[in-house]
């Protein structure tokens, strides 16, 4: 196999960090009205956005994955009041230490999608599978 | 060495015809601490239990993981299997490979059945991490508070009191009633308001389980389901309660006179009044903004007359402190505020009035005994406007929802108008006719067939004076004409908003709202009486614009709610929330601050270091607080705080098992 075949054949895997109360019911609401998007992503459940250590994040990275969403209620809607404010303001401190280390801050996205919003959440996931795709797979902070 | 045992459901077809679960079955035997995996048809069904059970105990399974639907729907169910099999239902994990997957991915075989194993294996890292946990129980206030006495607070108080239990109603006014009150007839019956209404009020004011504490409202809440502290401010009513006896003479002898809010302003009540005359308490209260004593000192003319010495300068306001199990939230609305419509003229022509005021008018105890004449002169009105949608369906200058209620009571009032003004016109102009409810559709037909009103569809471009008339220019859009109408009165469908300060209480009480400042129920279909905060119930207008008998519906489903709550002695509270290991605790305190329930304090413990007893900061959890967000974790600088079940190791474990 070439090398130009296995970028063809690549594959982005995507870790969704997803709030139990909104993004994961509006994941739930896409299934239950069908709404396809690639199959790239993983959703790990969190009680809340604000749960997301960014070391779990850095981890993620390291381990080489393409990309990391944390996903959770719109800002005023949080079911913990106040979780998804602080994953705001990390997302933006995450976002220049990424670019500091020489990972493409793209690869890290933060955004909110609701219990009602299946179709968001498609389109989210279909959008982030785009981009993540078309930035090629993620070798810097990949362990030896 | 954890023993996992992984059971794969195929949900029918739903899940098997886009993932082969036998192959994720097969692939899982191969994943760290599997002692056991298999798949089959319908996990949640009584043989799937039982195939888990057998399995649990054939292979002496410590740790279960179920790939099936969403956990937020079969999670208690495989939870309670765990429980019978003799496990600790939390050392279940459930991996989501069908709305997650198969549902979302049905043309992708291959590549939905690897999502499906990486799913599978992140929930078996998971689970090898999981404890044991156990679930404590708190003791519950046998006592609810309803705030807000209308009619959506007097149907809970009412359901819950008859059920046994104890409330309180809090209301802010000086009289229970609310908006019902001041509504003359209801449709689709045009039952008298008041009539309905009073003897409701009577029966709640009477009940023995029912404590009214009206002039009053709540300030401060704090504690969680179970155990609410409610700080109530009880007004200076000025009015001994217990000594008056309600005779009316401080009323009518009582010099100053103050447009009555609750006539809208159409007539005039006392500085010391109560008021509508079937309030209750029927008891007065002394406005202190409007009273000649409180204003310069002299006076209290009511206070040497009143035969039971019950009227008290002196009083003040009073905190009082009170814990509830549960609290349902009834508090209503207000109208919007009709002025931005600058075209209408509403606030500038006296005969531009909103339907509150029509209620009024038409009302045989409001300011013209129930003769409908024009604010204006007094004159009986010959042809009358309505304009529906006043502030509702309108982006640009008002609300975008529908109000609900305004296409109906618009008909009521052009029949009203109709029956007592046997040679009135009556013209309405309206976007859409909205009827949906039992026999509405055919008041309406009512109102337009045998009343004779004339429904026009259009808006209304503007309404100027001319001659002592009002002329209404608008359009008929199905005639695409312009049209011209001498009215003598309008009448402004005005759209239902949220109370002025809902948002802040919803906020002192820790529950969402919505961008309209309607509070948000926990689900629109399926919980549209909860909120997402346990122990809070929504009732009425509050959670948006609705009639009466939607109001009353959903106001005895809160109550229904509140007695299920209060009908337990303990309730059982969920073991996910944070602990802190002292060991490596610095004191900081930064988790303190990001806590949204303040479940957080710090303490001191003591310590052996060399020899000597030493006092160290270290923060400490109240597990009765605590919801399990998670947030104290991420701001802890040594780690020092983590929460059970979603642990830092076990994310961690899920992040690795993924990313293999």
């Amino acid at each position: 196999m070439s090398v130009k075949d296995m970028q063809e054949n690549w594959e982005p895997k995507i870790l969704v960090f997803a709030c139990n109360w909104c993004t994961y019911a509006g994941a739930d609401l896409a299934g239950l009205s069908r709404l396809q998007y690639p199959p790239n992503i993983r959703i790990l459940r969190v009680p809340c956005s604000g749960r997301v250590n960014p070391q779990f994040v850095l981890r993620a990275f390291q381990r080489g994955i393409d990309g990391v969403l944390v996903a959770g209620c719109h800002p005023g809607d949080c079911h913990y009041v106040t979780g998804n404010y602080f994953t705001r303001r990390r997302y933006l401190l995450m976002q220049r230490l990424l670019q500091y280390v020489g990972i493409d801050p793209e690869r890290f996205q933060a955004r909110w999608i609701s219990g009602s919003e299946g179709p968001k959440f498609q389109q989210v996931v279909t959008e982030i599978t785009e981009e993540i795709k078309a930035m090629g797979p993620n070798r810097k902070m990949r362990d030896v | 060495m954890k023993r996992v045992g992984v059971f794969i459901c195929h949900c029918g077809t739903n899940i098997a015809q886009a993932v082969d679960c036998e192959k994720v079955a097969q692939n899982a035997q191969a994943f760290p601490g599997v002692a056991f995996s298999t798949d089959y048809k319908y996990m949640c069904a009584e043989p799937g239990q039982d195939l888990i059970k057998k399995a649990i105990s054939e292979h002496r399974l410590d740790r279960v993981v179920v790939a099936s639907c969403s956990p937020r729907m079969h999670e208690p169910t495989f939870r309670k299997c765990l429980e019978r099999a003799g496990l600790n239902p939390y050392l279940l994990e459930m991996a989501n490979i069908r709305e997650h997957c198969a549902w979302v991915h049905p043309d992708d075989k291959e590549r939905a059945t690897l999502k499906a194993t990486e799913l599978v294996r992140m929930a078996v890292a998971k689970v090898i991490q999981n404890e044991p946990l156990d679930r404590s129980t708190i003791p519950i206030t046998k006592r609810a508070l309803v705030i807000g006495g209308g009619i959506a607070g007097i149907q809970a108080a009412l359901d819950i009191a008859n059920a046994g239990h104890l409330v309180d109603i809090v209301e802010k006014e000086p009289s229970i009633g609310g908006r019902m009150a001041q509504i003359d007839k209801t449709f689709p019956t045009l039952d008298c308001s008041a009539c309905i209404l009073t003897p409701k009020m009577v029966e709640v004011a009477n009940h023995p389980n029912v404590r009214l504490i009206t002039y009053s409202e709540v300030e401060k809440v704090e504690g969680y389901v179970g155990n609410f502290e409610v700080t109530i401010r009880q007004k200076a009513r000025s009015v001994d309660l217990s000594a008056c006896t309600g005779c009316g003479l401080c009323t009518e002898k009582c010099p100053t006179k103050v447009p009555s809010e609750f006539e809208m302003e159409m007539m005039n009540r006392k500085a010391i009044y109560t008021p509508f005359p079937q309030a209750i308490p029927n008891k007065p209260v002394i406005d202190r903004e409007n009273c000649r004593y409180f204003k310069t000192g002299k006076c209290g003319v009511c206070q040497k007359l009143c035969p039971a010495q019950a009227v008290d300068f002196t009083q003040e306001d009073q905190l009082v402190t009170e814990r509830y199990g549960a609290i349902v939230v009834a508090t209503g609305f207000d109208l919007f505020d009709d002025s931005v419509y600058g075209e209408y003229g509403y606030g500038r022509y006296k005969d531009v009035i909103t339907g509150l005021h029509f209620e009024r008018l038409v009302n045989a105890s409001g300011p013209t005994m129930g003769k409908i004449k024009r604010p204006s002169d007094g004159q009986e009105p010959k042809n009358v406007v309505f304009i529906k949608c006043v502030g509702s369906r309108d982006e640009a200058k008002g609300k975008a929802y529908c109000s609900k209620t305004c296409c109906m009571y618009t008909a009521k009032h052009a029949t009203l108008v109709r029956e007592k003004i046997k040679d009135s016109n009556v013209y309405v102009f309206y976007m859409d006719v909205r009827t949906p409810g039992k026999g509405y559709e055919e008041f309406y037909t009512r109102t337009t067939d045998q009343y004779g009103a004339k429904y026009l569809r259009g808006r209304v471009s503007k309404i100027y004076e001319k001659g002592g008339k009002l002329i209404v220019r608008g359009e008929d859009t199905l005639l695409g004409r312009q049209i011209e109408i001498e009215a003598d009165m309008v009448v402004l469908a005005t759209a239902m908003v949220a109370k002025e300060n809902a948002a802040e209480l919803a906020q002192m009480i820790g529950f969402s709202y919505d961008q309209d400042n309607f509070y948000t129920e926990a689900h629109p279909k399926l919980a549209p009486v909860e909120t997402h905060t346990a122990g809070v119930f929504l009732a009425g207008a509050c959670q948006g614009p609705k009639d009466i008998p939607d109001s009353v519906a959903q106001a005895s489903a809160a109550a229904v709610k509140v007695c299920g709550l209060l009908s337990k002695e303990r309730m059982e509270t969920e073991p996910t929330i944070s602990i802190v290991n002292e060991a490596i605790c610095a004191g900081c305190g930064m988790c303190v601050t990001v806590c949204p329930y303040k479940a957080i304090e710090l303490k001191f413990i003591q310590e052996r270091v060399d020899g000597k007893v030493i006092n160290r900061r270290v923060a400490s959890v109240n597990s009765g607080l605590c919801q399990g967000c998670g947030a104290c974790t991420v701001a802890c600088r040594s780690a020092a705080l983590n929460l059970k079940h979603f642990t830092n190791e076990q994310i961690l474990a899920e992040v690795d098992a993924l990313c293999l």
